[in-house]
């Protein structure tokens, strides 16, 4: 394979936030001593995320321009039977685009730590994680096997984990680390299950090889069912993804994740550790093509996401939260992507998703800290006033994500909406209502945050639990004038990142479609049946570049959906707030459902977490207790205890017992050898 | 009458179980415990030299100054043990000898 990009720099791209979070890590937190101060820790972990990210976009430059491509194994790891589990690196459009979005997303997120995290305690340990986590989605992405695929899979897991439950004095975070676990260890099981399958059935963990055997896979059957072996094993990968990807019903980790500091929020639970699963069903194409019924399965599943989700969005009142269900809404736009076969479209949206969601989620950390830690949108309002940097990157992310023309956010989610039109699956009439029916929700909860946040009266003051606040204690960033509840424009390494990632989210779109969704940038790397599913074929057929993307879209709903959406928004919250009030009493069980977040938490932990609970109780009680200790245990003690008390009565202790005993015995001998032993 | 190898296995027979039932019967002494047991030894030689003179090997017999030496040693050391449960029970009685038990 002709090839430009050397296995040494590939691995240095990994390597360097590995190096950087090991010796943050170590020698910055009190397990090395101490030894390093703030300074060095953030120094040393940029430095590392920045030679990745200059690696990455040399990388990408030459995937793009020079047509590299690299897929080789470095290290064989272990051989079991004919099974090899290897390291190695698969370099292709797909990998050096998601290279480039993680690290540099992950380069503006530690800048924005340093302003963020300022004055808290975990301040190395912080760095350490989210350098780890660079470190761990890099070799996801770059893998070119599924075991170092599961590998990154479950250490991106673990960080995640570890910063959701970041502040673990905090209850409430530790309760939501502990969600985000479980539920990600049903999707997990789903995940290892599918690739144990492809295991069991193709003999190899390596993309290439199973590719190449993906169409025999696709003509077996599953043993003892009617079902297409490829169906199951497509299924098993995707409940993976809706773990990691927070589809419906496994999405609920992801709004209790907001628990973590804003940072791992925009950087992990919005762009790029989410999105993972959305990569993986991408980067496995070649197998979901051959399942029609995985791919309805994604799409109907893809399709509840997207709407449901956005619903919720409209009734939370803590900005994180909404941004968080807005991810989970954008999510589900991607999952529907890639069941309409449009896998190029949803990985398009990644990245556009990527650059304006950790946008908005830094903004509205820029937002906290400058209402001193205040997440409650009810009392805010007219911040544009104090923090212009932030009120002007914020806007450029809202009208991103709602689809306004010439935004990127615009492109990638039109692509979706016109790929769902085209598709002939089944479940596209259901997901193209849910996904225009979403145009309009997102629009009308973006606009909602925007004009509660930056417009309207300031509401400061009205706060009931502002002194209260057990957040504010244990990071309150001390800057000066904590009591005149003002708001203050942050410094220049929160705004920095703001300004650097508004400018993709403006501008990415529109430079990249072309050659993202119709060029061949990713032709190798993403595979699709034209003559099963033809949407994107159709899709391409009407499209006659971006500009002209943009007159077209004057014709059709979406754009008018996200208007109505602004305009709704902006009457409801800005000219009559009564309004809100007067639907949701008007509305008040819609509101009920909507506010218990459709029962999903309550169905789990009540019928879920008891029903295990009582299992294993039951378990407990009936199998260890009844049937072990009991049965098993306690009755062999009391067996051969009731055994020796019969025959400890033959020892007596008169000799002459014994020598009888004795006697008889040898007659016994005596008569087996002289007449039976013949 | 012609004393044949069956009169002698015979009497060895009668001596053994006179001795087998003089250890289980005996109830009261020590003492004739042991004097079974060197009858049942000597019901043995009584064995041992029978076969030996009627089939003319001579190692029968050796076995038997074997049998005789060690039955002396027996004796010797089962009296000295009846004189120290003598003076420690003051009793030789069969029956109030019961502590071989676990």
């Amino acid at each position: 394979m002709s090839t430009t990009l050397s296995a040494s720099t590939l691995l240095a791209v990994p390597m360097a936030p590995l190096i950087g979070a090991a010796l943050a890590g170590v020698l910055g937190t009190t397990f090395g001593g101490n030894v390093i101060g703030r300074r060095a820790s953030h120094t040393l972990t940029i430095l590392g995320v920045l030679v990745a990210f200059i690696l990455s976009a040399m990388t990408l430059k030459s995937v793009a321009m020079d047509g590299a491509r690299f897929n080789e194994t470095l290290y064989t790891w272990m051989v079991v039977g004919g099974l090899k589990m290897e390291i190695g690196f698969l370099v292709d459009g797909l990998t050096a685009m998601m290279m480039v979005v993680v690290t540099f997303v992950s380069l503006m997120v530690h800048l924005y730590t340093i302003g963020y995290m300022e004055e808290d305690k975990g301040y190395n340990r912080f760095f350490a994680y989210i350098s780890l986590f660079t470190f761990s989605m890099l070799m996801l992405v770059m893998s070119n096997n599924l075991l170092q695929l599961f590998f990154g899979w479950e250490a991106v897991g673990l960080v995640s984990y570890l910063l959701i439950g970041f502040w673990f004095n905090k209850p409430t975070a530790i309760f939501a680390n502990m969600k985000a676990f479980l539920v990600n260890r049903v999707g997990d099981f789903g995940f290892i299950l599918g690739i144990g399958l492809i295991v069991a059935y193709a003999g190899t963990l390596n993309y290439t090889e199973v590719f190449a055997k993906a169409p025999a896979l696709g003509a077996m059957g599953f043993p003892g069912t009617d079902w297409l072996l490829i169906t199951v094993i497509c299924i098993c990968l995707f409940i993976g993804a809706m773990g990691k990807s927070a589809q419906f019903p496994l999405h609920v980790w992801l709004p209790d994740s907001m628990e973590g500091p804003t940072p791992i929020s925009a950087l992990i639970h919005a762009a790029t550790m989410v999105t993972a699963g959305i990569f993986m069903v991408a980067r496995m194409s070649p197998l979901f093509e051959l399942s029609d019924t995985a791919l309805n399965f994604i799409m109907v599943i893809g399709a509840i996401t997207a709407l449901f989700m956005g619903f919720l969005g409209i009734i939370q009142n803590d900005i994180k939260r909404i941004v968080a269900y807005s991810t989970l809404s954008q999510l589900g736009y991607m999952t529907v992507a890639l069941g309409a076969s449009a896998y190029s479209v949803a990985v398009f949206h990644l990245m556009t998703h990527a650059f304006f969601k950790a946008l908005l989620f830094l903004a509205a950390g820029s937002v906290i800290m400058g209402l001193h830690h205040n997440q409650d949108i009810r009392w805010m309002g007219a911040v544009r006033k104090y923090m212009p940097i932030t009120w002007i990157t914020s806007l450029l992310g809202t009208l991103a994500l709602i689809g306004t023309p010439l935004f990127s956010g615009f492109y990638s989610k039109d692509s979706i909406i016109e790929a769902v039109h085209f598709s002939n699956l089944p479940a596209s009439g259901f997901a193209y209502f849910a996904v225009l029916a979403g145009v309009f929700v997102t629009s009308f909860y973006s606009f909602r945050l925007y004009f509660l946040v930056f417009h309207g009266k300031e509401r400061y003051d009205q706060n009931p639990d502002a002194h209260h606040d057990d957040h504010g204690h244990h990071d309150d960033h001390g800057h000066g004038h904590a009591h005149d509840n003002k708001p203050h424009e942050s410094p220049w390494v929160v705004t920095v990142p703001l300004v650097l990632l508004a400018i993709p989210s403006v501008v990415i779109g529109f430079m990249t479609i072309q050659p993202m969704l119709f060029g061949d940038f990713f032709k190798d790397a993403i595979f699709i049946n034209a003559a099963a599913h033809p949407a994107m074929a159709k899709f391409a057929g009407i499209f006659h570049g971006p500009l002209a993307m943009v007159s077209h879209a004057l014709f059709t709903p979406p754009l008018y959906l996200a208007l109505a959406g602004a305009v709704s928004a902006w009457y409801m919250y800005l000219i009559n707030p009564a309004v809100p009030a007067a639907i949701g009493r008007a509305l008040r069980p819609l509101v009920v459902v909507l506010e218990n977040k459709y029962y999903l938490d309550w169905f789990n932990e009540n019928v879920l977490a008891k029903g295990a609970r009582g299992l294993g109780i039951g378990l407990w009680k009936g199998g260890d207790r009844g049937v072990i200790e009991g049965g098993v245990v306690n009755a062999s003690w009391k067996l051969v205890g009731l055994v020796s008390g019969v025959v400890r009565r033959a020892q007596t202790g008169y000799l002459y017992h014994y020598a009888l005993m004795m006697i008889v015995g040898v007659l016994l001998f005596m008569t087996y050898f002289v007449w039976l032993a013949k | 009458m012609n004393v044949t190898l069956g009169h002698f296995l015979a009497v060895g027979a009668i001596l053994f179980a006179l001795s087998v039932v003089g250890i289980f019967l005996n109830r009261k002494n020590l003492i004739v415990l042991l004097m079974a047991i060197e009858l049942m030894l000597l019901a043995v030689n009584m064995n041992f030299v029978a076969f030996s003179h009627f089939l003319g090997d001579m190692h029968g017999q050796v076995f038997v100054f074997f049998i005789l030496t060690v039955a002396a040693a027996e004796s010797a050391i089962g009296l000295a043990i009846l004189v120290l449960l003598f003076r420690n029970k003051n009793s030789i009685s069969v029956e109030e000898l019961n502590t071989l038990k676990g």
